[in-house]
């Protein structure tokens, strides 16, 4: 039953006895503090050695070759690609947040669209490593673009892995644009607050010179407006260019339709996973509680709830065609990925996507904060699995029994998955510290227009 | 403190930001494009050989023929250096006592050979042969340049792929008839060169492949 409590929850982004000086001071008390908390520093210490163990096995992959992988013949994609496209993935929930709803009017997202965006670049960064190294000659990775060059050599334009240079490419730049213009108010704020003249150097210049008069806040608005409009395709095309990457190859299991559409629901649903997962501990640690409140987890994890299910029905879909097409190979790539030697790999996926999120129609459930982070971290882990499933369980059988293999991961491949989360959190913990974290400019407004229009 | 960290200077330094961010990616393009071309970086290339041996002194003037000491070109991927024999063929008697020559007469007594230093020197990947260009009509003047007016040998052109792939890709520009293979002032007859490839080429037929198996094995 709802009771009023919960209708005025519903309709109030934020509780309302938050003034305006007090949102300025709980988002930039976080960047200005002499030591952050203690939390921090701990986290600090294990993400970054981690991040060292990340940079140590590329170097040792670069030095080496690929053999330090457990790539071989006939699964020449395995962790470095599911890597990539798990971390391409999980970008998109942070530009759904900032430019898709920014588009829809949905005023909650100021809490938490600046650190959504922020998950983006870090998430892209991590992404675009991968297909960096796992070239074979990865000091040539600038062959991926068309340079004009003494060779005559260009890219092949006909391959959707050279129109995934151009989709990350152009996601990683818009969005890097999109954050970066949206935070120059906050850093002009940060900037008038500096007490010593370093951080009125560093803030001063990466403001601007924004001094907040109206024809800037005018033409700030219009080229947010104009950036939120080229960042919502983005959201579409990119994991459906990355899906491409295999629907346009013949291998079964990866030769079909449903992959564009199926790809951006999982991109999304494993990037709402990341911010959940994100969120609750920065939230917590850093004192935001009333900026990111619990109606933002909420609205976050029935977004997890909806794409859930239609990564759920995508995983149907595809037994339904397999078995409904009559291609034998591909009716067997799929038995082969629930029944097969990977089956483990599949009942994770499973259980960790479709149906973890199920317990979020209980609205019990999508309020606790230990089970929406369960569920989350399950969530990330499940997206993984599925990159993993779809990559090597169908590579490792195709067409010919005799060609068929196992793939099984070596240490370095370990090291480099895990390094990355190391990279990641190192950038993410750095953004916490020494950037706004909210969008202080925009949560004004909207409490603005909440407390001042309707309720006075 | 004062309230402003930057001097008023700072707010020229914003519009100049557009100029330089925007000119500085031009200004990479032209650096890259100009001055790491192999035109910049490989032509003109004339390292310094043991002995000074002037192939505008023995093409030029005396008109020996390049296969008289490139001897394999037309019938090998490798075109010969001549061992110090071949010198000694003449130097045995003309110019006996020339201190130039030392290095040769030292040669032919040890046997050790002279360490010429190679000038057209194409990366190990590449597997380019001489005969299958010499024998459908290539010229060595439109890969080397008038060697006959060489004093001292130097890179002519650029060697790069795609200075191969132009000519493979329309050889009509270079093909010149079999028998002026070795020519080194040959002229295309009335000076149209295109109209002459055209035919040789399809009277050859003359098809360079472009794949990367064709050089890269």
């Amino acid at each position: 039953m709802t009771t009023a409590a919960d209708v005025k929850q519903f309709h109030t982004p934020l509780e309302a006895e938050n003034a305006f000086a007090q949102i300025t001071e709980n988002v930039c008390r976080i960047a200005e503090t002499p030591k952050p908390p203690k939390a921090w520093y701990i986290a600090f210490a294990i993400a970054s050695s981690i991040m060292v163990m990340f940079f140590a096995s590329i170097g040792y992959l670069v030095w080496e070759g690929i053999g330090v992988w457990g790539n071989m013949n006939p699964v020449y994609w395995a962790f470095d690609i599911t890597n990539f496209v798990f971390w391409v993935g999980i970008g998109h929930a942070g530009t759904l947040i900032s430019a898709v709803l920014y588009l829809f009017r949905q005023d909650w997202r100021t809490g938490i669209n600046r650190f959504a965006e922020a998950m983006t670049i870090f998430a892209v960064i991590c992404a675009a490593i991968f297909p960096g190294i796992h070239i074979g000659r990865p000091w040539l990775p600038y062959w991926m673009f068309p340079i004009p060059n003494q060779m005559d050599m260009w890219p092949q334009f006909r391959s959707p892995l050279e129109w995934d240079v151009f989709a990350v490419g152009t996601y990683a730049t818009v969005s890097i644009l999109f954050w970066y213009m949206g935070m120059i108010p906050d850093l002009a704020t940060l900037r008038d607050r500096s007490r010593s003249t370093a951080r009125r150097l560093v803030y001063g210049l990466f403001s601007m010179g924004w001094r907040g008069s109206s024809r800037q806040w005018h033409r700030y608005e219009k080229a947010y407006q104009l950036l939120a409009a080229l960042a919502t395709p983005l959201v579409l095309s990119v994991h459906s260019v990355v899906s491409f990457d295999f629907a346009t190859s013949q291998v079964p299991g990866w030769h079909t339709t449903i992959f564009p559409p199926y790809f951006v629901a999982g991109a999304i649903f494993g990037g709402f996973a990341m911010v959940v997962v994100l969120a609750v501990p920065a939230r917590q640690f850093f004192g935001l509680k009333r900026m990111i409140t619990m109606r933002h987890l909420e609205n976050m994890n029935i977004i997890m709830l909806v794409t859930g299910t239609v990564v759920g029905y995508a995983y149907g879909m595809e037994f339904f065609i397999a078995w409904y097409g009559g291609v034998q190979e591909e009716g067997f790539a799929f038995i082969n990925r629930a029944f097969g030697p990977y089956a483990w790999a599949y009942w994770t996926m499973l259980t960790c996507n479709v149906l973890g999120p199920q317990l979020f129609w209980f609205k019990r459930f999508r309020r606790s904060i230990p089970v929406m982070f369960v569920i989350a971290i399950f969530v990330n882990v499940g997206m993984w699995f599925e990159r993993f499933v779809i990559i090597v369980t169908s590579l490792s059988r195709d067409f010919l029994p005799g060609s068929w293999g196992y793939f099984v991961p070596t240490p370095i491949d370990l090291t480099t998955l895990i390094g990355s989360f190391g990279l990641f959190f190192t950038l993410f913990l750095l953004f916490c510290r020494f950037l706004p974290m909210v969008a202080m400019a925009e949560v004004k407004a909207i409490h603005y227009n909440h407390h001042m229009h309707h309720h006075h | 403190m004062t309230r402003f960290v930057f001097p008023r200077w700072a707010n020229k330094t914003r519009d100049l930001a557009g100029i330089v961010l925007g000119g500085a990616p031009l200004y990479l393009i032209a650096v890259v494009w100009y001055g790491f071309s192999p035109k910049t970086t490989d032509v003109g290339y004339m390292p310094e050989q043991p002995v000074p041996y002037s192939h505008a002194l023995h093409v030029g003037e005396l008109g020996i023929d390049c296969r008289y000491c490139h001897n394999t070109v037309d019938k090998a991927a490798h075109a010969a250096i001549p061992p110090t024999e071949t010198c000694m063929n003449c130097h045995a008697r003309i110019h006996k006592t020339s201190a130039k020559l030392e290095p040769i007469r030292a040669s032919a007594e040890t046997g050790e050979a002279v360490e010429w230093v190679k000038v057209h020197d194409l990366p190990d990947y590449v597997y380019f042969n001489h005969s299958a260009h010499v024998t459908r009509g290539v010229g060595c003047v439109s890969c080397h340049g008038r060697v006959d007016k060489m004093v001292e040998v130097y890179q002519h052109e650029t060697l790069s792929m795609a200075w191969c792939l132009d000519c493979h890709r329309a050889p009509e520009q270079h093909l010149r008839p079999v028998s002026e293979v070795f020519n080194m002032a040959y002229e295309p007859e009335g000076g149209d060169q295109l109209a002459v490839g055209r035919k040789l080429r399809e009277q050859n037929n003359i098809n360079p492949p472009i794949d990367c198996s064709t050089c890269h094995r």
